[in-house]
């Protein structure tokens, strides 16, 4: 069965390891700080200006001078840090950051991504988007296969303006796990009960599919 | 030396139609309420305002935009405000989409006094068009250019009479960049102070750039998404 987005936020959660700096966009990437690994420490940046951003406030410890980038009101852990956002973004260019994780509306098989602009429709502006692609370590996409249309998101080429060239590690959907490698999308894992045969179906980009695929472990 | 005003009609008297103005605040986060209400009230037009994002349609920026008093923005985020698409898409608005972290160092750059820089971010993507490129160790570059303006106006949580500034929390940032970059910076705090008042260890602007300062008044602080605990 195709996962839910707190499925693919679990998945996600998996790749995460002892010590990593992280950015997590907003949508499904936000769901990844629930599912953490109990025995493992990782620290969330959020590119307005914090390190060590932590969950969500308890009604009476809301704060309209502490936001994230999602512009929600958030807490600080202990061991935390505010700064301006010129620095916050030195951070993110310098390498500073282990691992950015964001939506996309979609991905090509040699790692570009759009998400920001559908011309004559949305403009909303790329926000830190095409600075977190251009400069993080690790970029993996959390999105759903396919469009609302059903057409497929994981394509030869983008067709909506880009974010970022060449830049995308890792995508994980609903449906399946890849790899960005030079000849394409790698089929690395396919959701539980999804076949290798819908994943072809619904992937547009050229696709390697070795001879066996495991199914994702989430829990 | 007087730095402090009376409050944001005084500081905000003499910003004329057409002027460039830089406004510190993250979403509603940190916003100069105070002098952005002030600057409806002079009605001053045919503004271009460098704002990371736009407010909401009945607050913040959003304000400005309801009395069309500005002709052009600069943000890298305008999401949350339907009034500015549709403006935009109507043509009565002219926008520059500048990534965030573009945004934020070609401010730092000018307060700097540093004209241009190369970063990544953008490359291979429209924004590059009309850019010098670079290549340094194998990776590719755009070159950008500090942004100026005639006004920086941010608001700060606390500040003396010296102009030295405090900020909290995750009101820093845009707001301290711009501080520093304006050609005449106006600060508006919630809490204004004597010298000697603030601990020069916790100066987060020092006070040779700011220009105006004022004690801000009945700051609303308004939330754009209040999520809690569940």
């Amino acid at each position: 069965m195709a996962l839910d987005k707190f499925g693919i936020a679990k998945r996600i959660a998996k790749e995460l390891k002892d010590g990593m700096y992280v950015n997590l966009g907003i949508g499904i990437p936000t769901l990844v700080a629930n599912y953490i690994p109990q025995d493992i420490t990782v620290v969330f940046q959020s590119e307005n200006g914090i390190l060590g951003m932590g969950p969500y406030p308890e009604e009476a410890a809301i704060d309209a001078d502490l936001i994230n980038a999602g512009k929600e009101t958030v807490t600080v852990i202990n061991g935390g840090a505010f700064f301006d956002s010129a620095e916050s973004f030195g951070m993110i260019r310098a390498g500073k950051i282990d691992l950015t994780v964001l939506g996309a509306m979609e991905v090509s098989d040699q790692g570009d991504i759009a998400n920001w602009k559908i011309p004559g429709k949305m403009v909303k502006g790329m926000g830190g988007a095409m600075d977190l692609v251009a400069s993080a370590k690790n970029i993996i996409v959390a999105m759903m296969h396919t469009n609302p249309k059903g057409e497929s998101k994981l394509l030869p080429k983008c067709s909506l303006p880009l974010t970022g060239v060449g830049c995308v590690k890792k995508v994980v959907t609903e449906l399946a796990v890849l790899a960005i490698t030079p000849n394409g999308f790698q089929l690395l894992e396919r959701a539980p009960g999804v076949s290798v045969e819908e994943i072809i179906a619904k992937t547009a980009g050229k696709l390697i599919v070795p001879d066996f695929v495991p199914e994702m472990e989430i829990e | 030396m007087n730095k402090v005003f009376k409050d944001a009609i005084e500081a905000t008297a003499d910003i004329k139609n057409g002027a460039i103005i830089m406004l510190g605040g993250f979403g509603l986060n940190g916003i100069p309420e105070n002098c952005i209400a002030a600057l409806v009230k002079h009605n001053v037009c045919e503004l271009t305002c460098i704002s990371n994002n736009a407010g909401v349609d009945d607050f913040g920026l959003g304000l400005l935009l309801q009395t069309k008093q500005i002709k052009k923005m600069i943000s890298s985020y305008v999401g949350e405000n339907a009034l500015f698409e549709k403006q935009l898409l109507s043509g009565e608005l002219e926008v520059d989409l500048v990534p965030q972290g573009t945004l934020a160092t070609s401010i730092q750059m000018a307060a700097m006094g540093i004209p241009a820089y190369f970063t990544p971010a953008g490359y291979g993507t429209e924004i590059a068009i009309g850019k010098e490129v670079r290549e340094f160790d194998g990776k590719m570059y755009l070159m950008e250019k500090a942004i100026h303006a005639d006004f920086a106006i941010v608001k700060a949580w606390k500040g003396d009479k010296a102009g030295n500034l405090v900020f909290r929390k995750a009101t820093r940032n845009f707001s301290t960049s711009m501080a520093k970059a304006g050609n005449i910076t106006i600060a508006e705090v919630e809490h204004l102070v004597e010298p000697g008042e603030i601990d020069p260890d916790e100066v987060d602007v020092a006070g040779v750039y700011i220009h105006r300062i004022f004690q801000g008044s009945n700051y609303e602080k308004r939330i754009e998404r209040r999520t809690t605990k569940i």
